[in-house]
């Protein structure tokens, strides 16, 4: 499996991160590399064998459906990059 | 009494009961070498006013006859833990001023044990790297040196600032984490005792995340005593972390006895890597042979999956990161780009991401986000997984035959000079962890402790595999592994 510049472009918009034109050489490059070394995982027989979950066979906790935390919404914003009217703003997404 | 820095956990802990020293006295004595190792660029985010106001503290419960575990000691704090009114950057650009409203578990736990946090510790970018390179504060710096050779070399990854810290004196001990080795890879450079529970023994809440599955937080210390104290104090029950264990925690310490009489430990055939240095061969055979002068039995053992071990954790911890590090989005918290006129959200998210996030993490973003893509997801994704029971399966079957621990390598070289893989592709530098990540891929406990220096007056280290939740017991076989190699070296002071 090799890894191409529009592969690489397409790649960079799932992870919602812009790369510029000039640097896809370079990336698909290093995919290629990467992806070359986890390829040895084919050679593994994995016929009949569970993908693992969860490392620690464990049953999840439980507990009741009720609200246990709230009520802060200043902290909530505190560290937002833009907040106003007790909000996240964000640019305009629906025209 | 001078050097107040340079006492471990459990010489402090002494001394402060007795009243030879304050909490006060400790923790200006690591606040002045602090001050004085800028050059090591350990500690990133300094809080000596938060220090001395719980030193304060932890002097008047020692008065008061109330002195839990680390009551009064003062140590590091890695950048991964989120602590409250404290910046808490994961070492990336995206968390700039970041002040989280609440304080992780681990580091609460601490705290509520009496612990005094001196600062934040420099790691590469949300943990992913081997050599603290991939840092936004820029290199942490190994206080060891080579023989004649001053060139800067690495503490590893990504814990670095924590085992430069842990190693320089600067703090009693220092909190790190580790998903593919990131504990006790640095501990092995630097000469100090760096354990990773079993997944779940720590909480995970507020530690900010990388892969899920792999994380977990640990102690590193000046020697496994500590190691056994400071654990007790992190680890615990929270319902906030739904993979935290509900296992009492026992009393490490008290396990320490350094009998391993009759135990059986295993030496896997298959770390024995091709090209590895004579060095870390003969290391190896001398902790075989020091176990078993001690009375340990010695096993050979095969886990015949461990070459598939780094490939799979390849594809399972960048699939989560990816997914983990969806959350910096520039709207909630951390850095937003500036936007140009006509910009909308995804440009917003694009750009922000662009420049928040360094070469490395995107790359494994983008690695991440590729194996989960539909049409790959079961050619990589399940095939990982499937690969991770069979290396789980491959331990369990070892330890259903009577091996209590297994013996390795901690890494397959000595500390190697920053800058020096730069140029090397990515997969030269995750080859690294060769040694450790299995241990995260089987959820055990692994214990990284110095044995022995190199050719060239560098610490190594060996690491000590054991049994789910039995870290008691482990710590027991790594104490006496620590008694017969009595490595007692400490960097020669050039900052």
């Amino acid at each position: 499996m090799s890894i191409d510049e529009s592969t690489a472009a397409r790649v960079a918009k799932l992870a919602r991160i812009r790369v510029e034109e000039e640097a896809l050489p370079a990336l698909a490059a290093e995919f290629n590399t990467i992806l070359g070394f986890i390829e040895q995982l084919g050679e593994v027989d994995v016929e009949g064998v569970e993908p693992m979950t969860g490392v620690t066979p464990m049953r999840l906790k439980r507990r009741a459906d009720v609200v246990t935390d709230g009520n802060q919404q200043d902290k909530i914003l505190s560290n937002a990059p833009d907040a106003r009217e007790g909000f996240f703003a964000v640019p305009k997404v629906v025209e | 009494m001078s050097d107040l820095n340079k006492l471990g956990l459990a010489g402090a802990r002494d001394a402060l009961r007795k009243g030879d020293v304050t909490s006060v006295e400790l923790t200006e004595a690591c606040l002045s070498e602090i001050e004085g190792a800028d050059a090591l660029n350990a500690f990133v985010h300094k809080t000596p006013e938060i220090a001395l106001e719980r030193a304060r503290a932890a002097d008047a419960r020692i008065k008061a006859g109330d002195a839990p575990a680390m009551c009064g000691l003062p140590i590091g704090i890695k950048d991964l833990f989120c602590t409250r009114g404290v910046p808490s950057q994961a070492g990336s650009r995206i968390l700039e001023g970041f002040l989280p409203e609440y304080e992780s578990t681990v580091s609460q736990n601490l705290q509520d044990a009496g612990a005094v946090m001196l600062g934040k510790l420099n790691m590469d970018e949300f943990a992913m790297g081997s050599s603290n390179e991939t840092s936004v504060y820029g290199n942490a710096v190994s206080p060891w040196r080579r023989g004649g050779d001053d060139a800067a070399l690495t503490p590893g990854g990504s814990s670095g600032g924590s085992a430069a810290a842990v190693a320089a004196d600067l703090c009693l001990a220092a909190t790190g984490t580790d998903t593919g080795g990131s504990i006790r890879q640095p501990a092995a450079f630097t000469g100090t005792v760096g354990l990773k529970p079993t997944y779940g023994r720590c909480s995970r809440w507020g530690v900010v995340a990388f892969a899920s599955s792999l994380d977990q937080a640990g102690p590193m210390t000046k020697s496994v005593r500590d190691a056994a104290i400071m654990l007790g104090a992190m680890a615990g029950h929270d319902a906030k972390d739904s993979t935290s264990v509900d296992l009492a925690v026992p009393d490490f310490e008290a396990l320490l006895t350094g009998d391993i009489k009759g135990k059986r430990i295993g030496i896997p055939k298959e770390y024995r890597m091709d090209g590895m240095p004579d060095e870390i061969e003969t290391l190896w055979h001398e902790g075989a042979e020091m176990l078993k002068s001690a009375g340990a039995e010695i096993v050979d053992i095969s886990l015949p999956h461990t070459k598939y071990a780094l490939p799979a954790y390849y594809v399972i911890a960048p699939a989560e990161a990816s997914s983990n590090l969806a959350r910096y989005d520039g709207v909630r918290y951390g850095h937003r780009a500036t936007l140009e006129a006509g910009d909308g959200i995804t440009e917003m998210y694009e750009k922000t991401r662009a420049e928040g996030f360094g070469a490395e993490v995107q790359r494994r973003v983008m690695v991440g986000t590729y194996v989960l893509s539909a049409g790959f997801y079961d050619a990589y994704y399940n095939r990982a997984r499937k690969v991770r029971t069979l290396i789980k399966k491959d331990f369990e079957d070892v330890f259903a035959k009577g091996i209590d621990a297994i013996l390795t390598p901690a890494t397959p070289s000595a500390a190697f000079r920053l800058g020096e893989m730069g140029q090397a592709d990515p997969v030269q530098m995750y080859l690294n962890d060769v040694f450790t990540v299995t241990v995260n891929l089987a959820g055990l406990p692994g214990i990284a402790v110095p044995t022995g220096l190199d050719r060239q007056g560098l610490p190594l280290g060996l690491q000590l595999i054991g049994r789910p939740w039995e870290e008691g017991d482990l710590l027991n076989t790594a104490y006496a592994l620590e008694q017969a190699a009595g490595f007692v070296a400490k960097p020669e002071k050039w900052w």
